[in-house]
């Protein structure tokens, strides 16, 4: 990772992945830039503490069934090692457990993607969910100075870029950076004009790329 | 089984051992010793918070109770990974849990609707006797902070936290829309983030 990251998770977000309330796309793409950023990683052991407080103060009545006591507890010890409190070795341990990590999420080899055409200069993959998971999650690749294709979001969305750069109104997004947007938002982001940029897009909704199919494929296939 | 039976009655030890105990004490003693006994008594502390978090989250009883136990479990295998003088033991077994919730319901859909009569008081006047200061500090910080949320700030919080909903169920739910639950957690947040700040 070169450069700094300068684009973060929305607060509201990060509250969402700590509760274990954002869904499955999201957090896989949360939790990647998670472990690509110690600036929202260090906001996220604060937002933590919320759950730590809200769990301690849960009820504590009534009787766990005897029946239900441990089976075969000892065993199958984590050894005490050099992960406990040195530099990292914390973060390690709790990403590695964390609600998804990005590479076995993804389950993809990011240099060899299966790419699918979508139109001129634009790729994708669709990574698949668990089964009865709502929303969408895929990795797009454009072409330098392409524009990314249009997609209307319902609920939030999260794009996170891998590889190149893309701009938009906003400013520039390159490798780390996030852009966490919800349903009121509209940008028409350009892919690096020299480097081109490969991103992993997370919705809340299941995203039909109506435009760039509509108007990139229609003179290829002369529907 | 044997190793269930005396886990059984560790969990029956006298109350005043419990109290007396720190928690980060007995997590080290269940990393170096493997003590079973000083698991009993973190068990008795947190399995049945566990247990309630689980229920709120829309589990029924007997998954609830399972999934309490996995997380002790974890507690039990992992005690050794956990930092004592940087983390909050409460906050690192609502993370255990959270995750194995999370887990589970990838793995099942057929998790409960839960009752809308569901008692709001989250936050219990009892502290744990235990953790680092400065940890402890941080967590009567943001204790403080959660008790004096505005109602609706509360509501979007404990909504996201303990029922598990995402924002637009909430926002669903709450007739209100999507950017509105957003500004209402990250109002929320900034109260936390002055508390804790004010502390460094
Ligand atoms: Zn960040």
């Amino acid at each position: 990772m070169t450069g700094k990251i300068e684009h973060h998770l929305d607060a509201a977000t990060l509250m969402a992945f700590s509760a274990g309330c954002l869904g499955e796309p999201l957090s896989a793409v949360a939790a990647a830039h998670l472990e690509m950023c110690a600036h929202c990683r260090a906001e996220l052991v604060d937002i933590d503490l919320i759950g730590g407080v809200l769990l301690e103060g849960m009820p504590a009545s009534g009787v766990l069934n005897a029946q239900a006591a441990l089976p075969a507890m000892p065993g199958d010890v984590v050894p005490m090692s050099g992960r406990n409190g040195g530099p990292g070795g914390k973060d390690k341990a709790r990403y590695s457990d964390g609600p998804q990590s990005f590479a076995a999420r993804i389950g993809v080899d990011l240099a060899h993607v299966p790419w699918r055409r979508l139109g001129p200069g634009v790729w994708h993959y669709r990574v698949k969910l668990s089964p009865g998971v709502k929303g969408d999650l895929r990795l797009l690749k454009i072409a330098a100075g392409k524009r990314m294709p249009e997609h209307g979001h319902g609920g939030s969305e999260l794009t996170l870029v891998l590889d190149g750069a893309y701009r938009d109104e906003r400013g520039e997004y390159r490798c780390g950076d996030i852009q966490d947007v919800d349903e009121a938002d509209e940008h028409q982001p350009v892919a690096d004009p020299q480097l081109g940029c490969v991103c992993i897009i997370a919705s809340e909704q299941r995203v039909r790329y109506k435009g760039i199919v509509n108007r990139l494929l229609q003179p290829l296939i002369g529907i | 089984m044997v190793r269930a039976l005396q886990v059984r009655r560790l969990l029956s030890a006298p109350l005043e051992i419990q109290s007396r105990a720190s928690m980060s004490d007995l997590l080290s003693r269940i990393a170096r010793e493997r003590s079973e006994a000083a698991f009993g008594e973190l068990f008795q502390r947190y399995a049945l918070k566990v247990k309630a978090y689980m229920l709120r989250q829309g589990a029924d009883s007997a998954t609830a109770e399972e999934l309490a136990q996995e997380t002790l479990l974890v507690v039990w295998r992992k005690a050794a990974l956990y930092s004592a003088e940087k983390g909050s033991l409460s906050t690192w077994i609502f993370t255990i849990a959270r995750n194995l919730r999370i887990d589970r319901l990838r793995k099942e859909s057929a998790w409960q609707e839960l009752p809308d009569n569901i008692a709001e008081t989250l936050v219990s006047d009892d502290q744990a006797p235990d953790e680092a200061v400065s940890d402890r500090q941080r967590e009567v910080r943001v204790r403080a902070v959660l008790a004096e949320l505005s109602a609706e700030q509360r509501q979007v919080v404990e909504m996201a936290y303990v029922e598990g909903l995402s924002h637009s169920e909430i926002s669903e739910r709450l007739g209100l829309p999507l950017g509105t639950v957003k500004s209402r957690m990250r109002l929320a947040y900034q109260k936390v983030r002055t508390a804790l700040e004010e502390l460094k």
